[in-house]
This record gives structure tokens, sequence and C-alpha cells, in this order.
């Protein structure tokens, strides 16, 4: 492979964004080892400045920034896999049965798809949060309508380039069923490409959550959720350690999963590998 | 891209002879009956969705002491027509916003398309703001970083565009905000003007265009200077879209034969640039604009409430937060209205700069 010698920078992206990720899951996973208090203990005086003693400081109820920080991992992260699976299969489905069966089941699913698409992303899931009602759970739920039908539209295309290839022909006269030809003959087609798109996904699902919660239409205090730290650290807007921190996390780890996605797409689109290896 | 080679060649040359106007006509037609057809989906979704919705208005809207007095609940659902069977409802909403008329906000007690005159143009001039920036920034350093591949220029401006795409917008307002208007005062921070002026007389309701048009030039420098924080804001997120896009599909023209041809005829790389790889690509970067301008409109949602900024997210926000159906209803249907204009222009903008376009 002459990739490596090409673009000797490409890599490097890639392993600081897994490291990123590696390192937000960790924390996730060990909060109540590393942080120093609970997420709600009251432990401390009101809005202490930041200091050895609280590193990232104090909010308006006594709390540790930090830990906050720190156990918000264990709220946007699993959420944030949870929403992209959700979406990738709901999506992948709907795309795979529009893009195999055609005519007006096609017709039917893509208006759908359409409709969704005509709203700009947080109008319509900023209605659909409001109209379930503001609640972590809703907020999960309206991303997921907001998001799957980008990989049904990505599968539908994929699906109907490979319907007509002649294995499928062959496979379909051997006598195997929709659902068996679906799985077995297409599913490989679409596998790459939709990893690529969820990879790149679950930047947009944690700030797509992290933007309900900060417009009061996801998590609810006193949960340490960053979205929701950032918009009750805001009465205090010049106390700046109180929205900085739970806003830089959530830069990362976007950041850490958009480094990976958009080396795997890189690396998987044909037209730029091609490009790649020369 | 590479789908459009097999099949534009046959049938579309044959048309192409055929009626080369009413190709172009035809394209139109689909197009409007196609925004049409969703213009009238999304009054459904807007509608089923306030169906969902498990709180009861009369009891959101009406007082503690209101809802225990059964009169006071009827008379309350007899106005807002909320005792008629649903799809009576439906199609009374349907003739009524085709009339121009959202219904009455149960929040502000105006009708909804009134509270939408005055809060949507504030979005829509700060949301033009941005695209223009983003765009003239983001197709820039889209370039220097495709004519660049893979050397340093184009190594950073690669971190840069991830980063544009991966800062919450909120914090970004809030980060910005505190720097520049907080901290060391450089700029005008909430708000559409100073706190001293009123608003000029509303022509087009952008405050900018309307001042000039008064010949209040005070108020225009104010109008324009508190629309530069909030457009910078937005314009980080599209930046960073942009730029990606513009420089893979520079990329991609950089590739062909008459790119070549024209570096070997000797042009200077300037005019091979913009003649020649720009304007094929803009075909592909005009798409991706018409996206990031719904983009846009989401991110103004949580920027507008950072600076204040009385434009159709705070309505939209408020709405939300209140229950008051008539007015989510009419801000989705308009938001989502304004976007549907937004990709007909770049579908317009298309036939205008790729003729092959029209016919296909």
């Amino acid at each position: 492979m002459t990739t490596g010698s090409r673009s000797p920078w490409r890599q490097p992206l890639a392993l600081i964004g897994a490291a990123f990720v590696v390192l937000w899951v960790l924390v996730a996973v060990l909060a109540p080892v590393l942080a120093p208090y609970g997420p709600l203990d009251q432990i401390a005086d009101k809005l202490l400045e930041p200091s050895a003693q609280h590193l990232f400081g104090t909010d308006q109820l006594g709390r540790d920034v930090l830990s906050r920080v720190i156990y918000g991992a264990q709220v946007s992260l699993p959420l944030a896999f949870l929403l992209v699976a959700l979406s990738a299969v709901i999506g992948s489905v709907v795309g795979a049965v529009a893009g195999f069966f055609g005519g007006w089941v096609d017709g039917t699913l893509m208006r759908l798809a359409d409709l969704v698409f005509a709203f700009p992303g947080i109008i319509l899931a900023m209605a659909v949060a409001a109209a379930l009602g503001p609640e972590l759970r809703n907020a999960v739920l309206a991303v997921v309508v907001v998001s799957w039908p980008s990989y049904a539209r990505l599968v539908r295309g994929l699906v109907m380039s490979a319907r007509n290839s002649e294995y499928v022909a062959a496979g379909r006269l051997l006598g195997s069923s929709s659902i068996r030809t679906m799985v077995v003959d297409l599913r490989p087609n679409v596998a790459g490409p939709v990893l690529v798109m969820t990879a790149l996904d679950v930047g947009n699902a944690v700030l797509l959550l992290s933007g309900l919660s900060f417009l009061g239409l996801g998590a609810q205090p006193p949960m340490a959720e960053w979205g929701s730290m950032v918009v009750s650290g805001m009465d205090y807007f010049d106390l700046w350690w109180l929205w900085l921190y739970p806003g830089l996390s959530i830069l990362t780890v976007v950041l850490a999963f958009n480094f990976v996605g958009d080396t795997l797409r890189d690396a998987l689109d044909p037209r730029t590998a091609r490009a790649l290896r020369g | 891209m590479s789908s459009a080679k097999p099949k534009s060649g046959t049938s579309g040359a044959g048309r192409r002879s055929a009626r080369p106007g009413g190709v172009l006509l035809r394209f139109l037609a689909r197009r409007l009956a196609a925004a049409l057809l969703l213009c009238v989906g999304i009054t459904l979704v807007a509608f089923t969705l306030t169906q969902l919705v498990p709180g009861d208005p009369a009891a959101a809207n009406l007082g503690q002491q209101a809802i225990g007095d059964p009169a006071a609940v009827a008379a309350f659902r007899a106005k807002y027509g909320l005792d008629q069977p649903l799809p009576v409802q439906y199609l009374t909403y349907i003739g009524n916003v085709a009339q121009g008329n959202l219904g009455m906000s149960q929040q502000s007690h105006r009708p909804v398309a009134e509270d939408l005159a005055e809060f949507v143009p504030a979005t829509i001039e700060l949301a033009l703001f941005a695209i223009v920036v983003s765009l003239v920034v983001g197709v820039a350093l889209g370039v220097v970083a495709a004519v660049n591949r893979d050397r340093w220029p184009d190594q950073v401006l690669r971190v840069v565009s991830l980063g544009g795409v991966s800062m919450p917008t909120f914090w970004v307002a809030l980060v910005a905000f505190y720097l520049l208007s907080f901290k060391f005062d450089l700029l005008p921070g909430t708000g559409r003007l100073d706190p001293v002026m009123s608003p000029p007389p509303y022509t087009t309701g952008f405050y900018s265009v309307d001042a000039a048009l008064a010949g209040q030039w005070d108020v225009m420098w104010s109008a324009l200077g508190h629309l530069v924080l909030p457009s910078m804001v937005l314009a980080v997120y599209t930046v960073g879209m942009l730029m990606r896009f513009s420089r893979a599909s520079v990329l991609e023209i950089l590739g062909n034969d008459y790119v070549r041809a024209a570096r070997a005829k000797g042009l200077p790389e300037r005019v091979v640039i913009v003649r020649h790889v720009l304007r094929p690509a803009m075909v592909a970067i005009i798409t991706v604009a018409g996206v990031a301008f719904g983009s846009l409109l989401s991110g103004a949602v949580l920027v507008e409430k950072i600076f204040s900024w009385p434009g159709v997210g705070q309505y939209a926000y408020r709405s939300a937060v209140n229950l008051d159906l008539p007015g989510i209803m009419g801000v989705s249907i308009v938001v989502a209205a304004v976007y549907i204009i937004i990709n007909l222009v770049v579908d317009l903008l298309y036939g205008v700069i790729d003729p092959r376009i029209r016919l296909s």
C-alpha cells in the first residue's frame, strides 16, 4: 500500500481521534473512580473559582464542576451510540426495502424521507421533543426522527445499484427469497458506507442532543448533562468556568469522532481511495 | 457525478434537439409541484405533532382558577376550534394557512402570522449575512486546500474545517460573546440595535436595509454592527462544511483532461482555477449551500437565545415551552417553506450554472 507514504498526515489524525474516543469512553466507564465527588453532591461553597481543590471550580449549588463534567460522559456517550445505532438500523431497513422493491413502496417511503429533510434538523427535533414533553428520552426519539432519512437515502441508492447485478439475479433464480437476498447478497455492499456514515453521525448526534438539552427540551436539571450544564451556567455568564468546560467536552468528543469518521470516509470512498493510491 | 456520464448521453441529447425551452419549463413545473406537495406534507406533519402533545393547551393557557371552571374551558376550546373532530380541524387549518392565516398565538394573543412577520425577517437577515460570509470564506479556503493537496496548508485546513463542524454552536456563541463583547468590548453583543435606538420604519423587516431606505445611517450602522457577532458564530459550522465540499469538488475537477489542457497551453494558474475549475465546481457547492442554509436556520435557534436576537428561533423556543400549538405549527411551516424556497432557488441556479442539468 502506498497510502501511507502519500499522506503521512492522515493516519495521525485518525489516531488522535481514536485515542480521544477511547479516552472519553474510559472516562465514562471509570467516572466513579476518576471524579473527586459525586455529580449531585453539594460539597463546597457556591461559585468558587477554579483552584487546586476544585480544578474546574464549583457551580451555583456548590457542586464540583470537574466531577459533573466527568459524569457527563456517562450521559452523552451511551446515548450518542444508541441514537446512531437506532437511526442507522431504522434508516437502513427503510432504505433497503425502498430500493429493493421500488415502485409505490419506494415512492411512499422516500416522500416520507423528503418530508423530514424539508425541515431544518433542530426545528423538527424541537417540535417533536416539545410535543412529546421535555425529557431526555423524548429528545433521543426526536433526534432519531430527524436522523434516519440520511441512512435511508444512502442505503436505497446502494441497494438499487447492486440490485441489478448478475449475482443477485443468479441468487434469485436459485430461489433465494427477498429477505435472504437483501441480507446475504446486498448487505455487504451497504455495510461499509453505512459504517462511515455512523462514524460521522456520532458527532452530529452529540451536537443535536446537547443542543436540545441546551434549549431545555432534553436532559433536565439536576442531571449532569453537558448541554444543560452550559445553559444553567449562562445565568452566571461572567463566571466562565461554569459553561466553558462542559462545552469543551462536547467539542473534544465530537471532534474525535469526526477525525475518525473523516479518515474512514477517505479510505472507503472509492474515488478518494483511488486517488490516494495514485 | 459519476452516475451522470452514462445517462445524459443518449436520451438527453435526443430531447435537447426537440424543444429546448419546453424542457426547462417542464423542469421548473415539476420542481414547483414537488415543492407544493412538500408544503402540504409539512402542514400535515406540524398538525400531527401538535396532536401528540400530552399537555392540554387549555390547561397550559388558562390560569389555575379558570381551569376549574368548565364553562371557561369549553369557551377556550370553542374559541380555538379544539372541540371539532381532528380531520375537520386539519382541513380548517389548511384552508386558513392557504389564506395566510396561521391562527392566534395563545401566548402573545396576536395572530401568529403577524408575530412571524416580525420575527422571521430578523432570522433571515442573520442567516443571509452568515451564508454570504460562509460561502466566501468556505469556498476560498476549500480551493486553497485542494490546490495544496496533501501539503501542510491542506492538513491545517482539514483540521480547521473538522473543528468548525465539531463545535457546539451555542458554546461558540458564549465564548465569542464573552471574549469579544463582554471582556474586550470590541463588538456589540445582544439585540438587533443599540438600546437607545428605535427600529426603522418596516419595509423589508431587515433593520439594516430598512434603515438605509429611510436614510437613518446611524441606525443602519448599529444594525450592521449587531449582525457581526451572531453571524460570525453561525458561520463557524457552515464554513467548515463548505470547505470540505469545495475541496472535494475542486479536486474532482482538477483531475479532468481539460484542466490539464488549460495548463498546457500556458494559462496562468489563477485563470485555470477561477475559469476552468471553480465554475464547474460551483454546481456541487451550490447544492451544499442550500443544505448549509438549513443548518444556519437550525443554528439560529441556539444562537438567538444567547444574543437575545428576536428571531424565529426565539419564537419557536417560547412557543414550544408554552405548548402554544398555533405558534409551533406556524414556525414549522414558515421555516420549512423558507427552506423549500431556498432549495428551489438552488435548483434554478443549477440550470444557470450547468446547462446539462436542465435536461435531465
